[in-house]
């Protein structure tokens, strides 16, 4: 019965979202107070409706329902409780599913919760909402229904995808998820703008939290993922390029530029079209990503590959949004009137030029993505990687972020060069020092790390002088937001550059009781001996490890993982983190004189980047936090007065 | 700004859904061509697989006349469906050497009884590390090398009849 709970909930869901259509053409045209007060109460019950199909899904996933051919698919009765729960969306119906779930929910919040925007506009979001979701759940509905039957049931399941089980990326899709939609909500209010001609700062102030919460599960999503790849693929890199990896980096460039954009329109009213603009390239990345994930288009090492009825109709989807979106930006953005205007040598100029290099960063990330099958169109077989990523991106990336460390710095409308310049001194002074330090104690690096390094020193001193000369708790909370945000990227920074430029790597074969050296540390293979789980069996060596002459020894279990359903083997990596750095140990294969394979590497500071990551995202959460609370604020003091 | 610069997104768009439905409809072509094409063979020594006959070693390509270097299997069914392909190219004079991955010599011996012997040479490569350094990533695979050792042409997949006259093209083409 949970199954067809679930499909019933769907369809109703979706002839609400059908209706949600109607209600908002119909509040729009005529202008219909009833129907716009309708629109939100069925906003509302779309969202409780798909709720109530992914709990059916998961209700099943948890419950090991093998007549359901999704569970069958990609679940196993031997499979622990949180791989379960996770599986639900593991798999391609079921994330789709979670998608126009959390899409619902998002439609919902912004119907109960939006009362600043004015009534048409907000009507046109949540039509344009409707919209979006409709062509979901048709694909849902009619492509890849997520509760269809298997009859006869399998005795039991499939499994899952090995590499997917692990509590980190069980939460990953979601995470990005909820990125994706918050985009979709910001895409939403833009074109509802864009209908009612009312692009300005009520409608961006509208559409700031749901940029802002976009990007705060991005940023997670990408940190959390970085760290995924690089502990569980066993291959030590922590970014490669891949589309997938791609598909989520593209959104969250555009997302950035967007955030800043939106802060400008809705404080300084300028921007507008560009802001418009922005909202709209957004949430292409993110149907775009979700495109290349579940499209199979692209071979990596992700892989969900589909029949290619499933990626047309997703095209299909892509095309009309994105497609009508730019139509209609086309169409619209000559009859909205400009914002206000602003000198090139001020906190506006710097936003747009940080703007137009995240844009070109965005430009190179999709042009490297698509290339292949541009090529493939040309009749060549090639794959873009990591080395035209690394040098087309970086040298653009450093100039950003001495933008970065300037614009904070600079006032709004006008400001004059050579102030800024001697507001600079302290962060340049910085960068120069840290350069200078690295070149002379850390021997010859390469001149993207060595400018990293500098660059991250600099950006670190001039993210906290906004507060310097401030008192420190009086001091706004969305520009402490900033200044964790920016100080996240100068941590990150450093640590890309630091580990890239001074990693270590060791592949030696050892017998039984052989020592082997990376950096400072002795690595000691003191056995290797079978292990159980709950549905795999593995090889887990024993490395004794003891750093530099005298310290106290400690030790790393890395294993190499047999999963019988499917078959499949993984290396577990075992990591040692100290405060300057992670040793980073894989077992290999053992070779026919009986030594194993070990992998042993010695990465500095590599864990900045992710430590970046969550500062960057915390950030994000202070100035959410920090620009709500003064809204709340202004609003019980605006009742107070009346 | 002018005007026609807002429709430059649709534009680029446009282009972008053009690619990306090309890349969906094209034929499935998922072969994985080896970056060793155009290079030399590497150097590399294997031991003979079955008594009686010799291993192959990267020197061998040398020897001014060009050879097939063949990557089978005996537990690879395309294998079996190739042979009489190799017979045939044997019995046009066309020297050909095998790498056998992940074999013994019992099953070799007994694939060679049942299918024929077209080969000159086997090397016994049981971790594929020589099958990896020529970039092939499955079995059958044949590379075309000519006299002075330069892979000239990578046939991947079972030999068809009709596959015949191009390689005889390729290998007279590299003398």
């Amino acid at each position: 019965m949970t199954a067809e709970t679930g499909l019933a909930a769907l369809w109703l869901a979706a002839a609400l979202a059908a209706l949600q259509v109607l209600l908002a053409a119909l509040a729009l045209r005529r202008d219909d107070g009833d129907a716009a007060a309708a629109i939100r109460a069925v906003a509302i019950v779309q969202g409780a409706l798909s709720a109530i199909a992914m709990g059916a899904l998961i209700a099943a996933f948890l419950a090991s329902d093998m007549s359901v051919a999704l569970v069958a698919a990609n679940s196993h009765s031997q499979k622990p409780w949180l791989y379960k729960f996770a599986g639900a969306w593991g798999n391609h119906e079921g994330s789709m599913l979670l998608w126009v779930t959390i899409l619902g929910i998002a439609g919902a919040a912004v119907a109960r919760f939006e009362h600043r925007l004015a009534t048409r506009t907000l009507v046109a979001t949540l039509g344009a909402q409707a919209v979006i979701a409709l062509g979901f759940f048709a694909f849902l509905l009619f492509a890849s229904n997520p509760f269809a039957r298997l009859s006869p049931a399998p005795a039991d399941g499939a499994g899952l995808n090995p590499l997917l089980q692990d509590p980190g990326l069980a939460f990953h899709p979601p995470t990005l998820y909820a990125g994706y939609v918050g985009l979709s909500v910001a895409f939403s209010f833009a074109v509802g703008a864009l209908v009612t001609r009312d692009v300005g700062p009520a409608f961006a102030r509208a559409m700031r939290p749901w940029v802002l919460g976009a990007w705060v599960f991005l940023t997670l999503g990408i940190t959390a993922g970085s760290y995924w790849a690089y502990y569980e693929l066993g291959w030590g890199g922590w970014w490669f390029w891949d589309p997938v990896e791609n598909a989520s980096l593209m959104p969250w460039l555009a997302a950035t530029a967007l955030l800043h954009s939106v802060t400008v329109l809705a404080t300084r009213d300028g921007l507008r079209a560009w802001t418009v603009m922005l909202a709209v390239v957004a949430f292409s990345m993110s149907m775009i990503g979700t495109f290349l994930v579940r499209s199979g288009i692209l071979t990596s090492v992700h892989a969900f590959a589909v029949d290619p009825t499933r990626g047309s109709f997703i095209l299909a989807l892509l095309v009309l949004y994105i497609g009508g979106a730019l139509a209609l930006f086309g169409a619209r953005i000559g009859t909205v009137r400009q914002g206000k205007l602003f000198e090139p040598v001020s906190r506006e100029g710097s936003l747009v030029a940080n703007n137009l290099l995240l844009t070109v960063i965005l430009g190179i990330v999709l042009i490297g993505t698509f290339y292949p099958i541009v090529a493939g169109a040309f009749g060549t077989q090639l794959s873009v990687g990591p080395p035209f990523f690394d040098k087309a991106t970086g040298p653009i990336a450093l100039i950003l972020v001495a933008i970065m460390a300037a614009g904070p710095l600079m006032r709004w409308r006008r400001d004059d060069a050579s102030e800024v310049l001697s507001r600079l001194f302290l962060p340049l002074a910085a960068a120069l020092f840290a350069g200078a330090g690295v070149f002379v104690l850390g021997g010859a690096i390469g001149v993207l790390p060595l400018a990293g390094v500098a660059l991250a020193a600099g950006l670190a001193v001039a993210s906290v002088a906004p507060l310097a000369k401030r008192n420190l708790r009086r001091a706004p909370l969305h520009l402490w937001g900033m200044v964790v945000a920016h100080l996240g990227i100068a941590v990150s920074l450093a640590g890309m550059a630091i580990s890239s430029a001074y990693t270590q790597e060791t592949l030696v074969a050892v017998g039984i009781g052989q020592p082997a050296r990376v950096g400072d540390f002795t690595v000691r293979l003191a056995g290797v001996r079978p292990v159980v789980g709950q549905n795999w069996s593995a090889l887990e060596g024993r490395l004794e490890v003891t750093r530099g002459e005298d310290a106290e020894p400690f030790v790393l279990r890395p294993q190499v993982r047999y999963f019988t359903d499917p078959v499949t083997t993984t290396n577990e990596s075992a990591i040692a983190t100290r405060w300057d750095g992670q040793l980073y140990t894989v077992l290999g294969t053992l070779g026919d004189d009986g030594r194993w394979q070990l992998r042993l590497w010695w990465k500095p500071f590599v864990t900045l980047i992710w430590a970046g990551g969550a500062l960057i995202a915390i950030g994000g959460v202070l100035s959410l936090v920090g620009h709500q609370w003064r809204r709340f604020r202004l609003g019980r003091r605006q009742e107070g007065f009346a | 700004m002018k005007r026609w610069v807002i429709w430059v997104p649709l534009l680029f768009f446009v282009l972008l859904a053009g690619v990306i439905a090309w890349g969906l409809y094209r034929p499935a072509d998922r072969t994985v061509w080896s970056a060793m094409v155009g290079k030399p063979v590497p150097d590399f020594v294997l031991p003979a697989m079955i008594p009686g006959k010799p291993g192959v070693a990267g020197a061998d390509f040398r020897q001014g006349k060009p050879r097939l270097l063949n990557v089978f299997a005996s537990w690879c069914v395309p294998c079996v469906a190739e042979a009489p392909q190799l017979m045939a190219l044997k019995a046009a004079g066309v020297p050909i050497d095998a790498v056998a991955i992940k074999d013994t010599p019992g099953a070799i011996t007994d694939f060679l009884r049942r299918n024929g012997d077209p080969y000159a040479r086997i090397g016994n490569d049981p971790h594929s590390r020589v099958q990896l350094a020529l970039g092939s990533s499955g079995v059958p695979e044949t590379f075309v090398v000519d006299g002075r050792g330069i892979i000239v042409k990578q046939h991947v997949g079972d030999i068809r009849a009709d596959d015949v006259p191009e390689l005889l093209q390729a290998l007279a083409e590299a003398k």
